[in-house]
């Protein structure tokens, strides 16, 4: 029996649950009906960043609440989505992501399908940010420096999920990280180039993965903008 | 096999050679003069020392041999000159400029009378005739273990190192075998010196027992934290000692190759070490079959571009892959699967320094030195307001208070001591009453400082904490790669709070966020640098909680320091009469004559730079700052009124 075929049994807030060997815990909680909040975890990653910190649970024998999307299950392991621990750092998480941007769901693309308002439901809160300032990054809100497709950064929660489809995936580079800290932003880094466009408006890889609508094309969204603009006129 | 020369007796051959040159340095027929002249020496000025002492020896027509040596570490006595003139012992010159080098050749070098006491520190070896360094607390107190040669020895020349038994314990780690220095380097439970105080030995054994090859070991020397200078001393002061401890850590875990990661913003640690690295392999102590052995070590320099977050060892190993330095979710540790996906070794500078006194003189050696969880020395760069600034190397467990007073003087122009910020930005603010906690890695966690990479900033009375605390998190927010939200939001967060309590803003809720929030982020944070970065808003608020008070309550700045919480004054009766000192000086010309004329500044027009007060002559003193602004007392100031003034004369 190969080293995949083999099954794992762990229990997760008192349930028992049985995956193949080497998947990780957030996706057994997942295929199993438990959700847990999450960002930047694709299935199939092989290092997954563990950047958004919404996937924390609690493993009882390890310390403190860990990113299930980085753990392996292991047989007999006790896991714990729900903890007060885990739900009030989670909540805190969130508070951060809402605050750069603010809600204006009604106004965007991925409204009604984006992860964020989803967490927001999941865990009672807000998408407005009202004990923490609203801060939103020093930039435009809209930033257009490739040929078709548009970058909100205010929306974006860094997740990396475009820069994982499109470099680890496809093996293009059209775009990665840029700025440092709080101005991080995803970048096309200016790629006007010729060609550059048409490839990308075949692929769509990047605006399929951003959970949360912060990359869009730009006729498409142009297209949206109109109708909502018809329908406050009409 | 009895054919072949062993790797010490082929380093002996080198030895030998080197110790008759050393000697006669020691002994010397012309007198030797040693400049210090790395980084430090060199801002202070030691190249017009060396100058200076090239043309008065040229005029004088006088015989002397220059050496260019590293740096002790005492930084307020830069430049450093020891001169070794026959007959007498070696003497050790503070603050020697090109004037002061002309008046030593006249005086000293060309007679050979006055050894020019007003500029000497002290005698290297015990005399009759000189105070020697020994007599002094700084000296007296500090433990040289990583910096024994630091200073005393020409970076640039190998067989100085060689002369003072460098490479010895390559040769005796070649003998011995990788195994044999793992367990010699755990047993002496030599501690990461980069922060985290993770057991090197352990580190090593982990990647030894890796499976996949090659291997590599890297020297981790970004040191990035404000204030701090350890790694670039002793890379530029004994670039070997870091080569010879990183070949026998290669040795030790099996890699064949290593890397020296070094900030580019260290031009000279780089040439420093590039340029040994070439010394090392003509010597066949780096490179291909070391030593006549089957050990070969390519070894290379990576240059940093600066990121601070490139010291966390996964970002570093991302930097060196050329990607964007953002650290890693760990598991899997670089010593299983690091750069390009192999078993990765990273050490700091200054635990691989410390290697080679390790394996020369034994782990019990090592052990006896120090804490029972911590042996051996720490090296502080301790800056700020203490009479004695400079690099510092103490046995572990020594207090702060020993360190701060005893061996670096304690503070300057007698002022009072009010904290001292340990671990760099990432570290925490410890007040008076946490002096006596000793310096390891555990005990500074507790008391919710760190031991850092070894930066420590000493504040007097005038240091607000509210402002140290939103300096260091304006830093860390800044270095922050981006990649955690915590991190990435949180710090900034923080940073908002922290300056608008700078300026009087603020609120009790504002307080408890800053609490929950830092909580927060150290908890939640994916690497070190968010793990650690709420540190000197936690211990600031812990320790000094009445300053944030009186910040928002009061509109006070309790250390008058934060400009849009203070105001300066001119005190009518201290103020002479037709004096302008400070008017010339002001930026904005805010400063005015008054009906007596005297002088007042005019509030609306100051900017609180401060310069009038070093203006007004000190027989006066008679500017004044306070907090709140409101305090500025009503003097019934009115301004000359030039007309009305002719008109009555």
């Amino acid at each position: 029996m190969s080293k995949a075929d083999e099954m794992v049994t762990l229990t997760v807030d008192g349930l028992k649950i049985t995956v193949p060997r080497g998947t990780k815990v957030l996706k057994a909680c997942l295929d199993n009906g438990i959700y847990i909040p999450n960002l930047c975890y694709i299935d199939g990653m092989e290092h997954p960043p563990a950047s958004c910190r919404l996937c924390l649970v609690e493993i009882e024998g390890r310390p403190g609440p860990l990113p299930s999307c980085s753990q392996e299950v292991e047989p007999g392991m006790v896991v714990h989505t729900n903890t007060d621990e885990v739900q009030a750092l989670q909540k805190t998480a969130f508070r951060l992501l809402v605050s750069t941007n603010n809600g204006k769901c009604r106004f965007c693309m991925a409204n009604k399908r984006c992860a964020m308002q989803r967490i927001a439901k999941f865990l009672h809160m807000p998408l407005r940010t009202k004990k923490l300032r609203y801060i939103p990054k020093d930039m435009p809100e809209v930033i257009e420096d490739h040929p078709c497709i548009v970058y909100e950064p205010n929306k974006c929660v860094l997740c990396g999920r475009c820069v994982y489809v499109c470099s680890r995936q496809n093996n293009t580079f059209a775009l990665d990280f840029a700025n440092r800290g709080f101005n991080s932003v995803i970048s096309f880094f200016g790629s006007r180039e010729e060609g550059v466009g048409d490839y990308c408006r075949d692929c769509r890889a990047c605006v399929d993965a951003c959970p949360v609508g912060a990359l869009n094309f730009k006729d498409e969204r142009d297209a949206f903008l109109l109708t909502l603009q018809e329908k406050a006129g009409g | 096999m009895s054919n072949n020369p062993t790797p010490s007796e082929l380093l002996a051959e080198q030895t030998k050679v080197a110790k008759e040159q050393w000697q006669a340095l020691h002994d010397p027929a012309v007198p030797v003069i040693y400049v210090g002249h790395a980084t430090c020496g060199r801002a202070a000025g030691s190249q017009e020392t060396i100058d200076g002492f090239k043309e008065a020896l040229e005029e004088k027509g006088l015989e002397a041999k220059i050496i260019t040596v590293g740096c002790l570490g005492h930084c307020y006595a830069e430049p450093l000159v020891t001169i070794h003139y026959p007959g007498y012992p070696p003497l050790m010159y503070q603050k020697v400029g090109a004037g002061e080098a002309r008046v030593l050749v006249n005086s000293f070098l060309q007679a050979g009378e006055d050894p020019c006491f007003e500029y000497l520190l002290g005698a290297l070896e015990p005399n009759d005739t000189f105070p020697t360094l020994m007599d002094y607390p700084r000296y007296l107190y500090e433990k040289r273990l990583i910096m024994e040669q630091c200073g005393l020895i020409d970076p640039h020349n190998i067989d100085h190192y060689l002369a003072v038994d460098g490479y010895q314990a390559l040769a005796k780690a070649l003998e011995k075998g990788g195994e044999w220095v793992v367990s010699e380097i755990k047993s002496a439970h030599l501690r990461g010196r980069g922060g985290a105080g993770f057991p090197a030995g352990i580190k090593w054994e982990i990647a030894r027992q890796a499976e996949k090859t090659p291997k590599v070991v890297i020297c981790n020397g970004d040191e990035g934290d404000p204030g701090a200078y350890m790694d670039r001393t002793l890379m530029e002061s004994n670039p070997h000692q870091v080569l010879e401890g990183l070949a026998i850590a290669a040795l030790a875990v099996g890699a064949s190759r290593a890397i020296l990661y070094i900030r580019a913003e260290y031009p000279l640690a780089v040439s420093t070490i590039e340029e040994a690295i070439a010394a090392a392999k003509e010597r066949h102590l780096l490179g291909e079959r070391i030593l006549g052995t089957e050990f070969n070590l390519e070894v290379s320099v990576f240059q940093g571009s600066g990121a601070f977050v490139c010291g966390e060892e996964t970002a570093l190993i991302q930097s060196i892959e050329g990607r964007r330095g953002m650290p890693q979710y760990r598991p899997p540790y670089p010593a299983v699967e690091g750069l390009d996906g192999l078993p990765t070794v990273i050490n700091n500078a200054k635990t691989l320094s410390t290697v080679p006194s390790i394996v020369r003189r034994g782990s019990h050696w090592f052990t006896a030195i120090g804490t029972e969880t911590t042996p051996g020395t720490a090296i502080f760069s301790v800056v700020g307001d203490v009479e004695y600034p400079g690099l510092v190397e103490v046995p572990m467990g020594v207090s702060l208070e020993h360190l701060i007073f005893e061996v670096c003087g304690g503070i300057k122009d007698g002022k009072p001591f009010k904290a001292v910020q340990i671990g760099g930005p990432s570290g925490g603010c410890l007040p008076e009453s946490e002096l006596s906690t000793p310096i390891d890695f555990d005990s500074l966690r507790q008391a919710g400082a760190m031991m850092g990479s070894g930066g420590m900033v000493v504040m007097n009375s005038d240091a607000c904490m509210v402002e140290v605390a939103r300096y260091f998190v304006d830093f860390t927010q800044h270095e922050s790669c981006g990649k955690c939200t915590f991190c990435r939001i949180g710090t900034r967060h923080l940073l908002e709070i922290l300056t608008a309590l700078t300026k009087g803003e603020g609120s009790d809720d504002d307080i408890a966020e800053l609490q929950t929030l830092s909580e927060s982020i150290i908890k939640g944070s994916l690497c070190s640098l968010g793990k650690t970065a709420p540190n000197p808003v936690l211990t600031t608020l812990r320790f000094f909680k009445d300053e944030y008070l009186a910040h928002y309550r009061e509109h006070r700045c309790p250390a008058l320091m934060c400009r849009d919480l203070i105001a300066y004054y001119i005190d009518l009766e201290a103020c002479a009469r037709g004096c302008d000192a400070c008017v010339a000086c002001c930026p904005t010309e805010a400063i005015f004559t008054t009906s007596n004329r005297k002088k007042a500044i005019d509030q609306e027009k100051c900017v609180k730079c401060g310069e009038c007060v070093y203006a007004c002559p000190p027989e006066y003193d008679a500017v004044f700052k306070v907090s709140p602004p409101e305090m500025v007392p009503d003097q019934g100031i009115e301004p000359l009124n030039e007309e009305k003034e002719e008109n009555n004369e």
